[in-house]
């Protein structure tokens, strides 16, 4: 039986394992290299930025927006989470991995999609005038609180992802102990369900957050001007990358405060599981308008999110085939996408593989500084890819510099823009939500666990590969599917970085809604779309082969 | 490691080899050794690019590369690659773009008596590092149902629309776009920071509704819900050459008074680059013989004097425009973007 002991933090007591510690010390200083490159041009600029007038009102902005959002986050994709994990209704299985999707939806094309549909001009607001004259007031749509709706849409899938895997790891002897002593649904919900799960759903809110801080596209649709669009106007207004970057630093020290957050409402306390991977709860079923009433929530949310701008821009893709079909059909798509597909995959094996070693080296040997050093891993995700990018062809300066100087006449081919660069600023970039899924799922594991199987003699690899990978694998899951998302959505890194004859998908949508063919741009974005169902199907099919309570009918 | 985590594992695998064989994904690309082609172009102008390029190829038999990305990031690209940088060329838009890059020590002066013809002085740098290639104006459009030309102000038509018989009417640009940062830069270049601090400050007082590109601003004046908005040219030509009925229509702005504001999109040759006069050449036939095929479909007007735009451009008829000051607009940017924040404009 799987029982939960709630524990003050504790160091395992044993620091006397230097290679473990060592290698996290060795990825976080990879992962740091490039911010440190951006930091340190920035501060060699000297003097201290003008700062961008009105950051007073964009820092409140920023503030108000990661509010709305990550409270819109925590109840569509906690709530939906709980829906699908506790409850049993119609199609609850199919939804279950399709509430993933509208992660696969880059925010930059909802929100085209949302203003095309919504704003002045649009459908919406001809029908409106048409009904109830011209007279009629409308909320305005290019505003805060829209912009809020549309991030939700497409990021509630973070926190969805990582409660999912939680609820599925919790032990259902917990759950029907709390319900066997007298507690309601709603009040284990939130005295033991919630508690439990704290860690996971704070996991998937930092990353949500640090997603709102490091966006310009969608927010400068909405005209709604966060810290980030202050500093990507200095840089592109004033062609001065010092003040950038040096602006840039605040941005960061929102992440930190994300990160910091996080850690807070994860608390002091840790909660730990004994004995096997929970069984998760046994779900109840819903029956008669209970139960469609479950499906009509899940498929609004779906809907709302995914549906709806999907079949927006598969409307848009017949009008163009319409008029021309042979623009839609070009051999370079197919190498397009099979560029963004392979650097996904090689980016999500080479995360995940790292922030599965990562959180094991922790457990394995401890301490503070390797503590620390992991998180500065998480903390490239919150640093815009424009940046990164630009980070890393310094860092590659620095390496030919060094080259050079040890006598080897240095390569002057590394500094170009290169798929290696890409793959590495991927790494740094994506390295956190890897890192937050994993560790999400390891921290439930008790610290004795690691200890028994350490005194029962089993090397560190050894534990790695039968203990802790085994029993953090519903988020190992999670985070190969959300890398490999992100990786296919990623732009700014692919810009700044691509090699000559290297075009991806997402370059090839920017290309064109750059320059506002934006029902050109429908097919590749539905393109996206498409590559990022792939993983999400794997996952699917390891979640119902994981899940103990599938009935057959789901 | 249990089963059903080694399967994923392996069919990720599986799926990773699988395209890695069928990507041209080669170690060249992988560590960035390109430049198999002659010239190698940086750009921040995409508009069909690829055909004008594929011409020259045909007609020269030397080959092109090129990559579009954001122009501050390829700024800071070859700033960074310095004299290992791949590149021969860069291309951007927007006049301030140019003059920044060539500020920056990026592109060298090139002595071309072909460019020399082919461009006019006004549409490149006093010392030959830049050239002009495209001319797009940003000027007027209106609904013709409810609005009458002769309701402009034809000396300053921007400042006109300060007027309060427009307001609820207007639809422009957010502040955060360059297109309207440039606008505002070229008028407090003209008319002075005071003269255009006060006519934004009445575009606001006629609550300017602000869309978030020209195609939505085009139809949303087609649809009736603004009269009179700011937008390129050639948008509202590519909308007319999909649909010759649409209900919008083009004014040139400021023609009794300064003429209507136009910028460039243009190049020039990389202080590094290896192969500079094959890079001059390709500059030179885009500015002569390759004009019509880099202005393309994009219906941008032509630098160069003897050729002709194509029809839907010229039926817009020919326009005086504002003087172009490379250096005011990349200058007052940053003060731009400032007056636009002073006057509220959001």
């Amino acid at each position: 039986m799987a029982v939960f002991t709630h524990s003050r933090p504790r160091r395992i007591a044993f620091a006397g394992r230097p290679a473990w510690s060592l290698l996290v010390l060795l990825v976080a200083a990879a992962v740091a290299t490039p911010v440190i490159a951006v930091t340190l041009d920035a501060v060699s600029a000297g003097s201290a930025p003008d700062l961008p007038r009105g950051l007073g009102e964009m820092v409140l902005t920023t503030l108000l927006l990661l509010a709305l959002v990550g409270s819109g986050t925590l109840i569509v994709g906690g709530g939906l989470a709980w829906l699908v994990t506790a409850y049993r209704f119609p199609m609850r299985g199919l939804l279950s991995w399709l509430l993933v999707l509208p992660l696969a939806m880059p925010a930059y094309i909802l929100g085209f999609v949302f203003l095309a549909t919504f704003d002045v001009g649009g459908p919406v607001h001809e029908w409106a005038r048409s009904t109830f004259g011209t007279g009629v007031w409308l909320p305005d749509v290019r505003s805060l609180p829209a912009c809020a709706v549309v991030m939700s849409l497409t990021l509630f899938p973070y926190v969805y992802l990582m409660a999912r895997a939680a609820l599925l790891e919790q032990s259902s002897s917990t759950y029907d102990a709390a319900r066997t002593l007298g507690a309601g649904r709603l009040r284990t919900l939130f005295t033991v369900v919630l508690p439990l799960a704290r860690p996971s759903l704070a996991a998937g809110l930092a990353l949500v957050m640090m997603e709102v801080l490091t966006d310009f596209a969608t927010v400068q649709y909405f005209g709604v001007k966060t810290v980030s669009v202050g500093v990507y106007l200095t840089w592109r207004g004033s062609y001065d990358f010092h003040t950038a970057t040096q602006l840039s630093m605040l941005v960061l020290m929102f992440a930190v405060a994300v990160l910091a957050g996080e850690r807070l409402m994860r608390g002091r306390s840790r909660y730990h599981q004994k004995g096997g991977r929970g069984q998760g709860m046994e779900p109840t079923q819903l029956t008669g308008a209970r139960a469609w009433t479950a499906t009509l929530v899940c498929l609004l949310a779906l809907g709302c999110a995914f549906l709806l701008p999907v079949a927006r821009l598969v409307a848009w893709v017949v009008a163009e085939a319409r008029e021309d079909a042979s623009s839609l059909v070009d051999a370079r798509f197919a190498e397009y996408l099979a560029n963004s597909l392979t650097v996904a995959v090689i980016a999500a094996l080479g995360c995940v593989s790292l922030a599965m070693l990562l959180g094991h080296a922790l457990r394995i040997s401890g301490g503070r500084v390797p503590r620390i050093a992991a998180q500065v891993t998480t903390f490239g995700y919150a640093v815009p890819g424009a940046v990164i990018g630009i980070g890393v062809l310094l860092a590659f300066d620095w390496l030919d510099r060094v080259l050079e100087w040890a006598g080897t006449g240095g390569t002057g081919l590394l500094v170009t823009g290169s798929v290696a660069g890409i793959l590495y600023a991927y790494l740094v970039r994506f390295l956190a939500p890897a890192y937050q899924a994993v560790d999400a799922s390891l921290s439930k594991v008790s610290p004795t666990m690691t200890l028994s199987a350490l005194s029962l003699g089993a090397s560190p690899r050894r534990i790695l590969t039968r203990v802790h990978l085994p029993l953090a694998r519903s988020g190992v899951l999670v985070a190969i599917v959300m890398v490999v998302i992100d990786a296919v959505k990623e732009l700014p890194v692919v810009l700044t970085l691509r090699p000559f004859g290297f075009t991806t998908i997402s370059v090839w949508v920017y290309q064109l809604a750059s320059e506002n063919f934006w029902q050109k741009a429908a097919l590749p974005a539905l393109l996206i779309v498409a590559a990022a169902i792939v993983p999400v199907f794997l996952l699917f099919r390891q979640v119902r082969l994981v899940d103990p309570h599938r009935s057959p009918d789901d | 490691m249990r089963r059903p985590l080694r399967r994923f594992l392996g069919r990720s695998l599986a799926a990773l080899v699988a395209f890695a064989l069928c990507t041209p994904l080669s170690a060249c690309g992988f560590l960035g050794i390109g430049g198999d082609a002659d010239i190698q172009i940086y750009s921040a102008r995409h508009y069909d690019l690829e055909k004008a390029f594929e011409k020259w190829e045909e007609e020269t038999g030397k080959s092109v590369e090129f990559i579009f990305a954001e122009d501050a990031e390829l700024l800071q690209r070859l700033k960074t690659e310095g004299a290992d940088s791949p590149a021969d060329i860069f291309m951007t838009v927007d006049a301030g773009n140019l003059w920044a890059a060539a500020e920056e020590g990026i592109l060298a002066p090139v002595d071309s008596p072909v460019l020399d013809e082919a461009v006019p002085e006004a549409y490149r740098d006093s010392q030959n590092r830049w050239f002009g290639l495209a001319l797009r104006a940003r000027t007027v459009v209106y609904n013709p149902d409810t609005v009458d030309p002769s309701d402009f102000d034809a000396t300053n038509t921007y400042a006109g629309l300060a007027d309060p018989k427009w307001k609820g009417k207007l639809c422009m640009r957010g502040e955060t776009e360059s297109y309207t940062q440039s606008l505002i830069a070229a008028l407090i270049d003209t008319y002075g920071r005071d003269d255009t601090l006060a006519w934004v400050k009445g575009w606001v007082a006629n609550d300017v509704e602000v869309m978030s590109n020209d195609v939505l601003l085009l139809e949303a004046i087609d649809a009736g819900e603004c009269e009179v908005g700011i937008s390129n040219h050639y948008y509202l030509a590519r909308i007319l050459a999909d649909d010759p009925d649409f209900n919008a229509k083009l004014y040139w702005a400021s023609q009794d008074g300064d003429g209507v504001m136009e910028n460039l999109s243009g190049g020039g040759v990389v202080t590094s680059s290896d192969n500079k006069t094959d890079a001059q050449e390709l500059l030179e036939w885009l500015a002569t013989d390759g004009q019509a095929s880099f202005i393309g479909g994009n219906h941008e007007y032509p630098v160069n004097p003897d050729v002709e735009a194509d029809e839907i451009a010229a039926s817009f008829g020919p326009y005086k425009p504002l003087a172009i000051d490379a250096e005011a607009y990349g200058k007052l940017n940053a003060e731009a973007t400032e007056l636009l924040a002073e006057a509220g404009y959001k």
